[in-house]
C-alpha cells in the first residue's frame, strides 16, 4: 500500500482566549505583542485527524501548510514533534493584509505545486471565526469539500467516509479523494509531542531561521535533509498579483472601534443575607420572577 | 439585477427562522437602498413554499426544486447559487451563519470573488471615501462584528466585488412579517440548467437531525455560567436555579471551550442571542462576544468575585461575591417566599 499525502492547513493565531490584564494596555487596547502566539486548537484536531490515518496506512505522509511570518515555523515545528512528516512555511509581504479570500488564492496556488490525496484543515481560526479558508480553498482548486468533521469511518475505493457534526445534527457522507475537510473541535484532541520526534525535529529550521543559527549546527542540515522546513515566498508559486495580498482582498476594514466600557447606574451589592434578600424582593416587586 | 438576495435554509418544508430573520432585514435594506428584495431557496418538493417567504415583502423568489436538491449538499447548492447570482447579479446577499450558511458562503465567494464577512452583529448602509484613490462610495453594506476576541468591532465593507455577502447568526435579527398578501413573482428555476451531475459525487450516507433539546432563546430567564464556575459539578447549582425560577442555563465561550457545558447553550456571538427578561451572569467576565448576544436583556445580574469584570458595566445589579454562597441564597429565598 502507497497511503496518502496528507496536507493539513494550519495557521499561528494570538491566544484570544486569555487576554488577562496584563495584555490590555492603558488606554484599554488589546497589546496584541503580549500575547502568546499558539496553534489554532481546531488545526490541532485536524493534524489528529492526519496522523491516524498516517497510522492505519503505512506510507502516508503528512505535511503542515501554513501562511504566516517568519515565526510561524514554530507551528510547522509542534506538529513535527506530534508526528507530522515536513512543512511549508509560506512567508512573504506580498501576502500582508490577506482576508480570507486572498489567504485562501494564496494557499491553494501553493497547493498546485504539491501532491495530495487529502487536505485537512481547522473548521475555523480564533482569531477571527470566520470559517472560510477550507471552504475557500475546496472551490479554488475545484475539490469537493465536508466541513464539520468529527471522525474518519473509512477509507476504501478512492472515497472517505466521514461523520459530520452539524448544529442540530449528525451526518455520515462518502466523498471521492482528493477533497478537501475541516474538522470540528468535538473531533478528538490532537496526541502530545512524542519525545523521540522532539529529538529528532527540535534544530528543524526554515532558511530565515537558519541565518541565525548557530554555526556549530550547520552542518547538521547538510546531513540530514528533514531538518530543512521548507519556506516558500511569492517567487515559488504561481500569481496574479492582483489577487494577492491588500489588492486581493475584497473586504477592507473600515473602522475599528477597541471595546470601551461604558459603566452604566448598576447596584453594587455583596454576597451578605441582606443585600440578596433586598435583590429577591425588588425582582418579585417587578414582577421580573415569580 | 442590483437587489438583494437572501438564501432561505429548508429544514423538513420549513424555511429556517433564521431565514426568516434575513428576510425582514433584506426588506429594510431593500427599502432604504430603493432596490428590490429577492430570495432563493433550494430543495425538494417546495410546492407552496412561496405562502412561507412572500409576506416578508419578497418581490421575487427562485425556487430550485429536486429530488437531489434535499437534503443540502455543498456542491449542488453551489452551482445554482452561483449561477444565479452570475445572472442576477445582486448587490448583497445574506445567509445565516448556520451549517449550511457558513459551508456554502466561503464557496460561493470563493467562485465569484465577492467578500464574505461572517457572523455579523449589524448590518447598516453607509458611505466610504478611499482617500488614496480619490474614490467615493455611496450605500455600501456596513457589515459590523467583533473581532478578535471580542476586544475589538469591526466594520468591514466589499467597496468594488459584489455581491457583498455576509452571514448572520440565528436570533441577531427580529422577524416580522410585513404583509400576509404581500404581492411577488415565483420563478421557477430548470435545475437541469444549474447543476451538473459531478456536483452530486458527495452522498449523504445517514443522517440524524435532532430538534434542539433546549430553548434558552425563548426563555424568559436565562441562567449563564462562565469561566469562572471553575468545573462541570459547580454548573449544576445554575441548572438549580434556573430550575427554580422556570427559566434556562446559557454558558459562555469559555465555559463551552472547557467542557463545562453542551454548545447548544452558548450564549453569544457564535452561539445564540437571548434577549429575557432577566440574565443572571455568573462567573462570566462578560468580553463583547458574550455581551453581543445577551446585551438586550430587560435586567441583568452579575454575580462575579471580580469587582472590575466587564459584565459588570452593564449589569442592573452587581453582586460582588462567589456564585456558590450567592445562589443557594437566591433559591432559599425564592423557596420560602412563594409557598
Amino acid at each position: 500500500m502507497k497511503g496518502y499525502k496528507i496536507i493539513v492547513l494550519a495557521k499561528q493565531v494570538p491566544d484570544t482566549r486569555n487576554v488577562g490584564k496584563d495584555a490590555m494596555k492603558a488606554d484599554g487596547t488589546v497589546n496584541r505583542a503580549a500575547l502568546p502566539a499558539i496553534f489554532n486548537p481546531e488545526d490541532l484536531n485536524a493534524l489528529e485527524q492526519a496522523l491516524r490515518i498516517k497510522d492505519d496506512f503505512p506510507g502516508t505522509t503528512v505535511t503542515i501548510l501554513t501562511m504566516g511570518p517568519g515565526r510561524a515555523a514554530e507551528i510547522i515545528r509542534e506538529g513535527m514533534f506530534r508526528g507530522a512528516d515536513d512543512g511549508i512555511l509560506l512567508t512573504d509581504r506580498a501576502f500582508a493584509g490577506s482576508d480570507t479570500l486572498a489567504t485562501s488564492y494564496a494557499i491553494s496556488q501553493a497547493l498546485k505545486k504539491i501532491d495530495y490525496d487529502i487536505i485537512i484543515a481547522g473548521r475555523q481560526a480564533i482569531d477571527g471565526d470566520t470559517a472560510q479558508v477550507g471552504p475557500q480553498v475546496a472551490e479554488k482548486l475545484n475539490l469537493p469539500q465536508v466541513t464539520y468533521v468529527e471522525g474518519i469511518r473509512q477509507i476504501e475505493k478512492g472515497r472517505i467516509i466521514l461523520k459530520r457534526r452539524l448544529e442540530r445534527g449528525v451526518e455520515t457522507v462518502s466523498c471521492p479523494i482528493p477533497m478537501v475537510m475541516t474538522v470540528n473541535a468535538s473531533a478528538p484532541a490532537c496526541r502530545a509531542r512524542n519525545a523521540k520526534l522532539l529529538m529528532k525535529y527540535k534544530h528543524a529550521k526554515t532558511i530565515t531561521e537558519l541565518q541565525n543559527a548557530d554555526e556549530d549546527y550547520l552542518h547538521l542540515y547538510n546531513n540530514r535533509p528533514f531538518l530543512n522546513i521548507r519556506e516558500w515566498t511569492v517567487n515559488d508559486i504561481e500569481s496574479n498579483p492582483a489577487e494577492l495580498g491588500l489588492a486581493g482582498s475584497p473586504t477592507k476594514v473600515k473602522k475599528i472601534e477597541n471595546v470601551v466600557l461604558q459603566a452604566k447606574e448598576a447596584k453594587v451589592l455583596t454576597s451578605s443575607d441582606n443585600d440578596i434578600e433586598q435583590l429577591m424582593k425588588e425582582l418579585f416587586e417587578s414582577h421580573t420572577i415569580g | 439585477m442590483n437587489n438583494i438576495f437572501v438564501y432561505c435554509e429548508i429544514e423538513d418544508s420549513q424555511v429556517a427562522e433564521v431565514s426568516q430573520e434575513l428576510l425582514t432585514k433584506g426588506r429594510s435594506l431593500a427599502n432604504e437602498l430603493n432596490c428590490k428584495l429577492e430570495a432563493i431557496v433550494i430543495g425538494n418538493k417546495l410546492e407552496g413554499i412561496e405562502k412561507q417567504i412572500l409576506p416578508y415583502g419578497v418581490d421575487i423568489l427562485y425556487t430550485a426544486d429536486d429530488e437531489r436538491l434535499y437534503p443540502y449538499r455543498t456542491e449542488p447548492h453551489t452551482a445554482v447559487v452561483v449561477k444565479l447570482f452570475e445572472e442576477q447579479k445582486p448587490q448583497i446577499a445574506l445567509l445565516g451563519a448556520t451549517s449550511i450558511g457558513r459551508d456554502l458562503g466561503p464557496r460561493v465567494s470563493s467562485a465569484l470573488h465577492s467578500g464574505l464577512t461572517a457572523d455579523c452583529t449589524s448590518l447598516l448602509i453607509g458611505s466610504h471615501e478611499d482617500k488614496k484613490q480619490g474614490k467615493k462610495y455611496e450605500n455600501l453594506l456596513y457589515q459590523i462584528r467583533p473581532a478578535f476576541g471580542g476586544n475589538i468591532i469591526a466594520t468591514i465593507i466589499n467597496p468594488d466585488c459584489r455581491p457583498q455577502m455576509a452571514t448572520v447568526r440565528e436570533g441577531v435579527m427580529k422577524k416580522s412579517v410585513l404583509d400576509t398578501k404581500y404581492k411577488g413573482q415565483v420563478v421557477k428555476l430548470d435545475v437541469g440548467k444549474y447543476v451538473e451531475d459531478d456536483d452530486f459525487a458527495v452522498e449523504i450516507i445517514e443522517r440524524h437531525m435532532e430538534k434542539s433539546k433546549v430553548n434558552i432563546k425563548g426563555a424568559p430567564i436565562v441562567v449563564s455560567g462562565g469561566y469562572g464556575m471553575g468545573s462541570k459539578e459547580n454548573f449544576q447549582l445554575l441548572y438549580e436555579l434556573a430550575d427554580v425560577l422556570g427559566g434556562e442555563v446559557g454558558a459562555s465561550r469559555a465555559a463551552v471551550d472547557a467542557g463545562y457545558v453542551d454548545h447548544e447553550r452558548q450564549v453569544g456571538q457564535t452561539g445564540v442571542t437571548v434577549r429575557p427578561k432577566l440574565y443572571i451572569a455568573c462567573g462570566i467576565s462578560g468580553q463583547v462576544q458574550h455581551r453581543a448576544g445577551m446585551e438586550e436583556s430587560a435586567q441583568i445580574i452579575a454575580i462575579n468575585t471580580d469587582p472590575e469584570a466587564p459584565i459588570n458595566s452593564i449589569a442592573d445589579f452587581v453582586i460582588t461575591g462567589n456564585v456558590a454562597e450567592v445562589i443557594p441564597k437566591m433559591i432559599k429565598y425564592y423557596r420560602t417566599n412563594t409557598k
